[in-house]
Protein backbone atom coordinates (compact mmCIF):
# COMPACT_ATOMS: atom_id res chain seq x y z
CA UNK A 1 0.00 0.00 0.00
CA UNK A 2 2.81 2.36 0.56
CA UNK A 3 3.30 2.92 -3.18
CA UNK A 4 -0.43 3.21 -3.84
CA UNK A 5 -1.06 5.77 -6.74
CA UNK A 6 -3.70 7.57 -6.39
CA UNK A 7 -5.77 9.93 -8.51
CA UNK A 8 -6.90 13.06 -7.14
CA UNK A 9 -8.82 16.34 -7.94
CA UNK A 10 -5.94 18.31 -8.22
CA UNK A 11 -4.50 15.52 -11.27
CA UNK A 12 -7.66 15.80 -12.45
CA UNK A 13 -7.86 19.71 -12.53
CA UNK A 14 -4.13 19.43 -14.20
CA UNK A 15 -5.47 17.31 -17.16
CA UNK A 16 -8.67 19.27 -17.50
CA UNK A 17 -6.17 23.13 -17.55
CA UNK A 18 -3.37 21.35 -19.71
CA UNK A 19 -5.29 19.21 -22.20
CA UNK A 20 -9.04 19.81 -22.79
CA UNK A 21 -9.55 23.38 -21.73
CA UNK A 22 -11.14 25.96 -19.50
CA UNK A 23 -13.23 28.71 -20.17
CA UNK A 24 -12.43 32.27 -18.75
CA UNK A 25 -15.46 31.84 -16.35
CA UNK A 26 -14.37 28.82 -15.09
CA UNK A 27 -12.95 28.28 -11.45
CA UNK A 28 -11.58 25.06 -11.18
CA UNK A 29 -9.62 25.84 -8.20
CA UNK A 30 -13.44 26.19 -6.60
CA UNK A 31 -15.11 23.13 -5.04
CA UNK A 32 -15.83 21.64 -7.96
CA UNK A 33 -15.92 17.84 -7.09
CA UNK A 34 -19.60 17.43 -6.99
CA UNK A 35 -20.06 20.08 -9.88
CA UNK A 36 -21.58 18.71 -13.21
CA UNK A 37 -19.62 18.71 -16.35
CA UNK A 38 -21.89 21.10 -18.39
CA UNK A 39 -21.81 23.57 -15.74
CA UNK A 40 -18.05 23.85 -15.62
CA UNK A 41 -18.38 23.90 -20.03
CA UNK A 42 -17.64 20.09 -20.75
CA UNK A 43 -19.93 18.43 -22.99
CA UNK A 44 -20.10 14.68 -23.38
CA UNK A 45 -16.97 14.89 -26.23
CA UNK A 46 -14.88 16.89 -23.82
CA UNK A 47 -15.33 14.36 -21.28
CA UNK A 48 -14.26 11.68 -23.56
CA UNK A 49 -11.49 12.96 -24.42
CA UNK A 50 -10.95 13.70 -20.71
CA UNK A 51 -11.57 10.23 -19.62
CA UNK A 52 -9.44 8.97 -23.42
CA UNK A 53 -6.46 11.22 -22.22
CA UNK A 54 -6.33 9.97 -18.85
CA UNK A 55 -6.61 6.04 -19.81
CA UNK A 56 -3.47 6.68 -21.78
CA UNK A 57 -1.67 8.17 -18.85
CA UNK A 58 -2.54 4.97 -16.58
CA UNK A 59 -2.83 2.57 -19.07
CA UNK A 60 -6.14 1.04 -19.22
CA UNK A 61 -9.34 1.65 -21.86
CA UNK A 62 -12.21 3.67 -20.86
CA UNK A 63 -15.48 2.44 -22.30
CA UNK A 64 -16.72 4.80 -24.50
CA UNK A 65 -20.57 4.25 -23.12
CA UNK A 66 -19.40 4.27 -19.39
CA UNK A 67 -18.92 8.26 -20.81
CA UNK A 68 -22.74 9.22 -19.95
CA UNK A 69 -22.15 8.13 -16.51
CA UNK A 70 -19.41 10.09 -15.92
CA UNK A 71 -21.32 13.25 -15.25
CA UNK A 72 -19.07 14.93 -12.31
CA UNK A 73 -15.39 15.48 -11.08
CA UNK A 74 -15.87 13.31 -8.77
CA UNK A 75 -17.05 10.27 -10.31
CA UNK A 76 -14.46 10.27 -12.64
CA UNK A 77 -11.79 10.36 -9.67
CA UNK A 78 -13.46 7.36 -8.34
CA UNK A 79 -13.43 5.63 -11.59
CA UNK A 80 -10.17 6.26 -12.14
CA UNK A 81 -9.14 5.44 -8.45
CA UNK A 82 -11.44 1.56 -8.48
CA UNK A 83 -9.34 1.55 -12.12
CA UNK A 84 -6.14 1.73 -10.57
CA UNK A 85 -6.72 -0.68 -7.47
CA UNK A 86 -7.67 -3.26 -9.77
CA UNK A 87 -4.44 -3.16 -11.86
CA UNK A 88 -2.94 -3.56 -9.02
CA UNK A 89 -5.13 -6.51 -7.79
CA UNK B 1 -36.69 45.20 -52.00
CA UNK B 2 -33.80 46.00 -49.35
CA UNK B 3 -30.16 45.72 -50.22
CA UNK B 4 -27.12 44.14 -48.08
CA UNK B 5 -24.84 45.56 -46.69
CA UNK B 6 -21.19 44.98 -45.12
CA UNK B 7 -21.06 47.05 -41.97
CA UNK B 8 -18.28 45.18 -40.17
CA UNK B 9 -14.78 43.35 -41.24
CA UNK B 10 -12.46 41.43 -39.04
CA UNK B 11 -9.15 40.51 -40.89
CA UNK B 12 -6.47 37.60 -40.20
CA UNK B 13 -4.09 38.05 -43.03
CA UNK B 14 -0.31 37.41 -43.54
CA UNK B 15 0.20 40.82 -43.76
CA UNK B 16 -1.32 42.29 -40.76
CA UNK B 17 -4.37 41.31 -38.40
CA UNK B 18 -7.00 43.46 -37.97
CA UNK B 19 -8.34 45.40 -40.70
CA UNK B 20 -6.50 48.84 -40.87
CA UNK B 21 -3.25 47.25 -39.93
CA UNK B 22 -4.25 44.73 -43.32
CA UNK B 23 -5.12 47.66 -45.38
CA UNK B 24 -2.50 50.03 -43.98
CA UNK B 25 0.75 47.23 -44.75
CA UNK B 26 -1.55 46.64 -48.28
CA UNK B 27 -1.16 50.17 -49.21
CA UNK B 28 2.12 50.20 -48.52
CA UNK B 29 2.99 47.07 -50.29
CA UNK B 30 4.34 45.55 -47.33
CA UNK B 31 4.06 41.73 -47.95
CA UNK B 32 3.56 38.31 -45.60
CA UNK B 33 4.91 36.30 -48.24
CA UNK B 34 8.34 34.55 -46.12
CA UNK B 35 9.57 31.29 -46.04
CA UNK B 36 7.64 28.44 -44.46
CA UNK B 37 7.86 28.38 -40.36
CA UNK B 38 4.59 26.77 -39.26
CA UNK B 39 6.49 23.10 -40.26
CA UNK B 40 9.50 21.98 -41.69
CA UNK B 41 9.49 22.76 -44.98
CA UNK B 42 12.61 21.55 -46.19
CA UNK B 43 12.52 18.94 -49.36
CA UNK B 44 9.46 20.39 -50.03
CA UNK B 45 9.18 22.10 -53.90
CA UNK B 46 7.07 24.96 -52.20
CA UNK B 47 9.50 26.79 -49.70
CA UNK B 48 7.28 30.44 -49.26
CA UNK B 49 3.85 31.15 -47.93
CA UNK B 50 1.59 33.48 -46.41
CA UNK B 51 2.10 33.32 -43.08
CA UNK B 52 -0.44 35.26 -40.45
CA UNK B 53 2.68 36.27 -38.29
CA UNK B 54 2.29 36.29 -33.71
CA UNK B 55 -1.03 34.81 -34.12
CA UNK B 56 -1.90 34.48 -30.46
CA UNK B 57 -5.52 32.45 -30.69
CA UNK B 58 -5.77 32.64 -26.86
CA UNK B 59 -6.40 36.42 -27.17
CA UNK B 60 -9.69 35.73 -29.67
CA UNK B 61 -10.64 31.88 -29.11
CA UNK B 62 -12.20 31.01 -25.64
CA UNK B 63 -10.02 28.33 -23.76
CA UNK B 64 -12.72 25.56 -24.25
CA UNK B 65 -12.97 25.77 -27.50
CA UNK B 66 -9.02 26.69 -28.74
CA UNK B 67 -8.06 22.36 -28.01
CA UNK B 68 -10.82 21.23 -30.15
CA UNK B 69 -10.40 23.11 -32.73
CA UNK B 70 -7.98 23.78 -35.84
CA UNK B 71 -5.88 27.29 -36.57
CA UNK B 72 -7.89 27.79 -39.38
CA UNK B 73 -11.57 28.22 -37.12
CA UNK B 74 -9.08 30.12 -34.50
CA UNK B 75 -8.47 32.52 -37.23
CA UNK B 76 -11.99 32.42 -38.07
CA UNK B 77 -12.73 33.46 -34.39
CA UNK B 78 -10.17 36.37 -33.93
CA UNK B 79 -11.58 37.66 -37.67
CA UNK B 80 -15.47 37.62 -36.48
CA UNK B 81 -14.84 38.96 -33.27
CA UNK B 82 -12.86 42.46 -34.94
CA UNK B 83 -15.51 42.32 -37.49
CA UNK B 84 -18.63 42.09 -34.80
CA UNK B 85 -16.60 45.37 -32.82
CA UNK B 86 -16.13 46.63 -36.36
CA UNK B 87 -20.39 46.58 -36.84
CA UNK B 88 -20.75 47.60 -33.20
CA UNK B 89 -22.69 45.07 -32.79
CA UNK B 90 -23.60 42.55 -29.60
CA UNK B 91 -24.97 39.59 -30.72
CA UNK B 92 -26.21 39.32 -26.92
CA UNK B 93 -28.76 41.59 -27.59
CA UNK B 94 -29.86 40.01 -30.52
CA UNK B 95 -32.83 37.38 -31.21
CA UNK B 96 -30.63 34.14 -31.62
CA UNK B 97 -32.25 33.04 -35.07
CA UNK B 98 -31.75 36.48 -36.40
CA UNK B 99 -28.35 35.87 -37.20
CA UNK B 100 -26.33 33.53 -39.00
CA UNK B 101 -23.01 32.24 -39.86
CA UNK B 102 -22.12 30.82 -43.51
CA UNK B 103 -18.51 30.59 -43.88
CA UNK B 104 -16.37 29.20 -46.38
CA UNK B 105 -12.89 26.80 -46.20
CA UNK B 106 -11.32 24.88 -49.02
CA UNK B 107 -8.83 22.49 -46.81
CA UNK B 108 -11.09 22.80 -43.37
CA UNK B 109 -8.77 21.51 -40.50
CA UNK B 110 -5.69 19.92 -42.21
CA UNK B 111 -3.16 21.06 -39.76
CA UNK B 112 -5.11 19.59 -36.46
CA UNK B 113 -5.70 16.17 -38.63
CA UNK B 114 -2.03 16.11 -39.78
CA UNK B 115 -1.37 16.33 -35.81
CA UNK B 116 -3.71 13.59 -34.98
CA UNK B 117 -3.05 11.14 -38.54
CA UNK B 118 0.81 11.12 -37.34
CA UNK B 119 -0.45 9.98 -33.38
CA UNK B 120 -2.20 7.50 -35.39
CA UNK B 121 0.55 5.82 -37.14
CA UNK B 122 3.02 6.55 -34.66
CA UNK B 123 1.20 5.56 -31.57
CA UNK B 124 -1.70 4.37 -32.73
CA UNK B 125 -5.39 4.40 -32.39
CA UNK B 126 -6.12 5.26 -28.46
CA UNK B 127 -3.78 8.06 -28.90
CA UNK B 128 -6.65 9.95 -31.91
CA UNK B 129 -8.08 12.68 -29.30
CA UNK B 130 -11.96 12.83 -29.57
CA UNK B 131 -12.04 16.49 -31.08
CA UNK B 132 -10.40 15.28 -34.42
CA UNK B 133 -13.92 13.94 -34.71
CA UNK B 134 -15.26 17.44 -34.94
CA UNK B 135 -12.78 19.92 -35.66
CA UNK B 136 -11.53 18.75 -39.15
CA UNK B 137 -14.38 18.65 -41.31
CA UNK B 138 -15.98 21.69 -43.43
CA UNK B 139 -18.50 23.03 -40.84
CA UNK B 140 -16.19 23.47 -37.53
CA UNK B 141 -15.93 27.12 -38.01
CA UNK B 142 -19.92 27.86 -38.66
CA UNK B 143 -20.57 25.82 -36.15
CA UNK B 144 -18.53 26.80 -33.32
CA UNK B 145 -19.11 30.38 -33.97
CA UNK B 146 -22.75 29.61 -33.97
CA UNK B 147 -22.18 27.87 -30.65
CA UNK B 148 -20.24 30.95 -29.51
CA UNK B 149 -22.24 34.14 -30.05
CA UNK B 150 -25.70 32.20 -29.95
CA UNK B 151 -26.06 32.45 -33.73
CA UNK B 152 -29.14 29.89 -34.15
CA UNK B 153 -30.07 31.19 -38.01
CA UNK B 154 -28.86 30.20 -41.02
CA UNK B 155 -26.15 28.40 -41.26
CA UNK B 156 -24.02 26.78 -43.75
CA UNK B 157 -20.43 25.96 -44.70
CA UNK B 158 -19.42 25.95 -48.22
CA UNK B 159 -16.36 24.65 -50.13
CA UNK B 160 -15.27 26.04 -53.55
CA UNK B 161 -11.73 26.16 -53.25
CA UNK B 162 -10.98 29.78 -53.84
CA UNK B 163 -14.06 30.56 -55.16
CA UNK B 164 -15.81 29.77 -51.85
CA UNK B 165 -14.21 33.17 -50.22
CA UNK B 166 -17.12 35.05 -52.38
CA UNK B 167 -19.94 32.34 -52.30
CA UNK B 168 -20.59 32.57 -49.03
CA UNK B 169 -21.28 35.68 -48.76
CA UNK B 170 -23.26 35.56 -52.32
CA UNK B 171 -25.11 33.00 -49.64
CA UNK B 172 -25.25 34.85 -46.92
CA UNK B 173 -26.97 37.66 -49.29
CA UNK B 174 -29.28 35.31 -50.53
CA UNK B 175 -30.53 34.19 -47.00
CA UNK B 176 -30.57 38.19 -45.85
CA UNK B 177 -32.96 38.48 -48.63
CA UNK B 178 -35.25 35.64 -47.93
CA UNK B 179 -35.31 37.01 -44.16
CA UNK B 180 -36.08 36.71 -41.69
CA UNK B 181 -32.24 36.64 -40.09
CA UNK B 182 -31.37 40.28 -40.46
CA UNK B 183 -27.48 39.60 -39.76
CA UNK B 184 -25.07 37.15 -40.66
CA UNK B 185 -21.64 36.63 -40.05
CA UNK B 186 -19.63 35.30 -43.75
CA UNK B 187 -16.63 35.18 -45.16
CA UNK B 188 -13.95 32.47 -44.84
CA UNK B 189 -10.44 32.02 -43.19
CA UNK B 190 -8.19 28.89 -44.79
CA UNK B 191 -5.16 27.56 -43.21
CA UNK B 192 -3.52 24.78 -45.09
CA UNK B 193 -0.07 25.04 -44.34
CA UNK B 194 0.70 21.85 -42.89
CA UNK B 195 2.70 18.91 -45.25
CA UNK B 196 -0.60 16.89 -45.21
CA UNK B 197 -2.61 20.12 -46.77
CA UNK B 198 0.30 21.73 -48.85
CA UNK B 199 1.18 18.13 -50.36
CA UNK B 200 -2.71 17.74 -51.54
CA UNK B 201 -2.49 20.96 -53.41
CA UNK B 202 1.29 19.82 -55.13
CA UNK B 203 -0.14 17.68 -57.24
CA UNK B 204 -2.35 20.83 -59.10
CA UNK B 205 1.53 21.82 -60.39
CA UNK B 206 0.28 25.43 -59.63
CA UNK B 207 2.28 26.44 -56.54
CA UNK B 208 5.10 28.06 -56.85
CA UNK B 209 8.67 26.76 -56.19
CA UNK B 210 10.57 30.05 -56.01
CA UNK B 211 12.54 31.22 -52.80
CA UNK B 212 12.35 34.55 -53.51
CA UNK B 213 9.74 36.17 -51.27
CA UNK B 214 9.36 39.32 -53.67
CA UNK B 215 9.32 37.66 -57.05
CA UNK B 216 7.52 33.92 -56.49
CA UNK B 217 4.04 34.57 -57.20
CA UNK B 218 3.93 37.65 -60.19
CA UNK B 219 0.45 37.17 -61.44
CA UNK B 220 0.01 38.06 -65.36
CA UNK B 221 3.65 39.02 -65.85
CA UNK B 222 5.46 37.14 -68.35
CA UNK B 223 7.70 34.94 -66.24
CA UNK B 224 4.64 34.17 -63.39
CA UNK B 225 5.54 30.80 -62.32
CA UNK B 226 2.58 29.82 -59.81
CA UNK B 227 1.45 31.24 -56.46
CA UNK B 228 2.07 31.15 -53.14
CA UNK B 229 -0.47 29.66 -50.58
CA UNK B 230 -1.42 32.09 -47.88
CA UNK B 231 -3.25 31.45 -44.58
CA UNK B 232 -5.78 33.10 -42.90
CA UNK B 233 -8.98 35.80 -44.90
CA UNK B 234 -11.45 37.79 -43.84
CA UNK B 235 -15.08 37.64 -41.90
CA UNK B 236 -17.76 40.47 -43.01
CA UNK B 237 -20.89 41.47 -40.79
CA UNK B 238 -23.67 41.40 -43.80
CA UNK B 239 -26.80 42.81 -43.00
CA UNK B 240 -30.18 43.98 -44.15
CA UNK B 241 -29.84 47.52 -45.34
CA UNK B 242 -33.09 48.69 -43.34
CA UNK B 243 -31.66 46.95 -40.46
CA UNK B 244 -28.38 48.08 -40.90
CA UNK B 245 -28.99 51.83 -41.87
CA UNK B 246 -32.79 52.57 -40.29
CA UNK B 247 -32.77 50.58 -37.25
CA UNK B 248 -29.12 50.50 -36.24
CA UNK B 249 -27.71 54.03 -37.29
CA UNK B 250 -24.84 51.96 -38.64
CA UNK B 251 -22.86 53.01 -41.71
CA UNK B 252 -21.68 50.54 -44.30
CA UNK B 253 -18.96 50.25 -46.50
CA UNK B 254 -20.53 49.17 -49.00
CA UNK B 255 -23.31 47.27 -50.93
CA UNK B 256 -23.21 43.53 -52.24
CA UNK B 257 -25.04 44.41 -55.19
CA UNK B 258 -24.58 41.18 -57.40
CA UNK B 259 -22.90 37.86 -57.66
CA UNK B 260 -22.90 35.23 -59.98
CA UNK B 261 -21.30 31.83 -59.90
CA UNK B 262 -20.30 29.63 -62.94
CA UNK B 263 -18.54 25.95 -63.06
CA UNK B 264 -16.26 24.90 -66.13
CA UNK B 265 -17.61 22.65 -68.54
CA UNK B 266 -15.17 19.38 -68.86
CA UNK B 267 -12.01 19.82 -69.32
CA UNK B 268 -11.34 18.76 -73.33
CA UNK B 269 -14.81 19.11 -74.08
CA UNK B 270 -14.03 22.53 -76.13
CA UNK B 271 -16.27 24.65 -74.37
CA UNK B 272 -15.13 28.20 -73.09
CA UNK B 273 -14.48 28.30 -69.52
CA UNK B 274 -17.52 29.63 -66.92
CA UNK B 275 -15.17 32.78 -66.00
CA UNK B 276 -16.91 35.31 -68.47
CA UNK B 277 -20.22 34.23 -67.44
CA UNK B 278 -19.45 34.48 -63.95
CA UNK B 279 -18.56 38.23 -64.52
CA UNK B 280 -21.34 38.86 -66.82
CA UNK B 281 -24.16 37.90 -63.94
CA UNK B 282 -22.96 39.73 -61.50
CA UNK B 283 -22.73 42.55 -63.37
CA UNK B 284 -26.45 41.64 -64.51
CA UNK B 285 -27.54 41.02 -61.55
CA UNK B 286 -25.90 43.96 -60.12
CA UNK B 287 -27.96 46.19 -63.05
CA UNK B 288 -24.85 47.69 -64.14
CA UNK B 289 -22.84 47.93 -67.09
CA UNK B 290 -18.85 47.23 -67.43
CA UNK B 291 -18.38 51.10 -67.81
CA UNK B 292 -19.57 51.33 -64.19
CA UNK B 293 -16.85 49.39 -62.63
CA UNK B 294 -13.86 51.89 -61.42
CA UNK B 295 -11.77 48.74 -60.37
CA UNK B 296 -11.05 45.12 -60.97
CA UNK B 297 -9.73 42.54 -57.76
CA UNK B 298 -8.77 40.01 -60.12
CA UNK B 299 -8.10 35.70 -59.33
CA UNK B 300 -5.03 36.35 -60.54
CA UNK B 301 -3.72 32.78 -60.37
CA UNK B 302 0.31 33.36 -61.13
CA UNK B 303 -0.30 30.63 -63.98
CA UNK B 304 0.37 31.48 -67.35
CA UNK B 305 -2.64 30.01 -69.24
CA UNK B 306 -4.87 30.96 -66.20
CA UNK B 307 -3.74 34.59 -66.23
CA UNK B 308 -4.21 34.41 -70.19
CA UNK B 309 -7.93 33.07 -69.48
CA UNK B 310 -8.64 35.63 -66.77
CA UNK B 311 -7.05 38.49 -68.70
CA UNK B 312 -9.15 37.55 -72.06
CA UNK B 313 -12.26 37.46 -69.99
CA UNK B 314 -11.33 41.15 -68.53
CA UNK B 315 -10.55 42.54 -71.73
CA UNK B 316 -13.65 41.08 -73.68
CA UNK B 317 -15.90 42.54 -71.10
CA UNK B 318 -14.04 45.92 -70.60
CA UNK B 319 -11.92 46.33 -73.47
CA UNK B 320 -8.17 46.07 -73.38
CA UNK B 321 -6.98 48.53 -70.67
CA UNK B 322 -10.45 49.27 -70.14
CA UNK B 323 -10.53 48.84 -66.13
CA UNK B 324 -8.07 49.56 -63.49
CA UNK B 325 -6.94 46.15 -62.33
CA UNK B 326 -5.42 44.72 -59.11
CA UNK B 327 -4.25 41.47 -56.92
CA UNK B 328 -3.34 42.74 -53.32
CA UNK B 329 -3.27 39.19 -53.00
CA UNK B 330 0.49 39.23 -54.41
CA UNK B 331 0.89 40.60 -50.54
CA UNK B 332 -0.05 37.52 -48.86
CA UNK B 333 -0.28 34.47 -51.28
CA UNK B 334 -4.17 32.67 -52.36
CA UNK B 335 -6.00 32.38 -49.10
CA UNK B 336 -8.55 29.71 -50.53
CA UNK B 337 -11.44 30.47 -48.78
CA UNK B 338 -9.61 33.31 -47.40
CA UNK B 339 -10.31 35.26 -50.66
CA UNK B 340 -13.60 37.03 -48.91
CA UNK B 341 -10.02 39.14 -48.11
CA UNK B 342 -10.90 40.34 -51.30
CA UNK B 343 -14.21 41.36 -50.98
CA UNK B 344 -13.60 43.23 -47.72
CA UNK B 345 -10.64 45.11 -49.85
CA UNK B 346 -12.86 46.19 -52.58
CA UNK B 347 -15.24 47.20 -49.64
CA UNK B 348 -12.02 49.44 -48.00
CA UNK B 349 -11.19 50.88 -51.70
CA UNK B 350 -14.74 52.26 -51.83
CA UNK B 351 -14.46 53.25 -48.54
CA UNK B 352 -11.29 55.99 -49.43
CA UNK B 353 -10.76 55.90 -52.99
CA UNK B 354 -7.70 54.37 -53.10
CA UNK B 355 -6.93 50.98 -55.60
CA UNK B 356 -4.40 49.17 -53.23
CA UNK B 357 -1.90 48.39 -55.47
CA UNK B 358 -0.03 44.25 -56.99
CA UNK B 359 3.80 44.03 -56.10
CA UNK B 360 6.34 41.54 -57.46
CA UNK B 361 4.58 41.52 -60.89
CA UNK B 362 6.62 43.59 -63.61
CA UNK B 363 6.43 42.78 -67.56
CA UNK B 364 2.76 41.89 -68.82
CA UNK B 365 2.90 38.82 -70.54
CA UNK B 366 1.15 38.71 -73.92
CA UNK B 367 -1.96 38.94 -74.06
CA UNK B 368 -2.44 39.64 -70.68
CA UNK B 369 -3.66 43.86 -72.01
CA UNK B 370 -4.24 44.99 -68.12
CA UNK B 371 -4.39 48.13 -66.67
CA UNK B 372 -2.67 46.41 -63.44
CA UNK B 373 -2.40 48.94 -60.71
CA UNK B 374 0.99 48.11 -59.45
CA UNK B 375 3.81 49.28 -56.75
CA UNK B 376 1.66 52.45 -55.67
CA UNK B 377 -2.02 52.72 -54.60
CA UNK B 378 -3.97 54.47 -57.06
CA UNK B 379 -6.12 57.30 -56.06
CA UNK B 380 -10.01 57.02 -57.79
CA UNK B 381 -13.49 57.52 -56.70
CA UNK B 382 -14.51 53.64 -56.71
CA UNK B 383 -18.39 53.37 -56.94
CA UNK B 384 -18.58 49.81 -57.89
CA UNK B 385 -15.73 47.43 -57.81
CA UNK B 386 -15.57 43.68 -59.23
CA UNK B 387 -14.16 40.36 -57.52
CA UNK B 388 -13.31 37.70 -59.16
CA UNK B 389 -11.87 34.18 -57.34
CA UNK B 390 -11.88 30.58 -59.48
CA UNK B 391 -11.61 27.95 -57.37
CA UNK B 392 -9.39 24.83 -58.72
CA UNK B 393 -11.61 22.15 -60.22
CA UNK B 394 -13.53 24.35 -61.94
CA UNK B 395 -15.42 26.81 -59.63
CA UNK B 396 -16.14 30.83 -61.00
CA UNK B 397 -17.39 33.28 -59.06
CA UNK B 398 -17.80 37.24 -59.41
CA UNK B 399 -19.09 39.53 -57.12
CA UNK B 400 -19.74 43.59 -57.12
CA UNK B 401 -19.97 45.58 -54.20
CA UNK B 402 -20.72 49.14 -54.60
CA UNK B 403 -20.84 52.24 -52.66
CA UNK B 404 -23.45 52.57 -50.28
CA UNK B 405 -25.54 55.42 -50.74
CA UNK B 406 -29.22 55.26 -49.26
CA UNK B 407 -30.64 58.05 -51.66
CA UNK B 408 -29.91 56.69 -54.95
CA UNK B 409 -32.03 53.59 -55.01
Amino acid sequence: MSQTTTFTLDDLREIMRAAVGVDDGVDLGADILDTGFPELGYDSLAVLELTSLIGRRYDFEVPDELVERLTTPRSVVDYVNDRLVEARS
Amino acid sequence: MSGVVVTGIGVTAPNGVGTERYWAATLAGTSGIRPITRFDATGYPCALAGEVPGFDAARWVPGRVIPQTDHWTHLSFAATSMALDDAGLDPARYPEFAMGVITSTSSSGGEFGQRELAKLWSAGPRHVGAFQSIAWFYAATTGQLSIRYGMRGPCAAIAAEQAGGLDAIAHARRVLRDGPATMVVSGGTDASLAPYGLVAQLTTGHLATGTDPAAAYTPFDRDAAGYVPGEGGAILVLEDEQHAVRHRRARPYARIAGHAATFDPRPGSGRPGGLGRAVAGALDDAGLAPADIDVVFADAAGVAELDLAEASVLTEVFGPRGVPVTAPKTMTGRLYAGAALDVAAAALAIRDGLIPPTVATRDLADGCDLDLVLDRPREAPVRAALVVARGHGGFNSAMVLVRHDPFDR
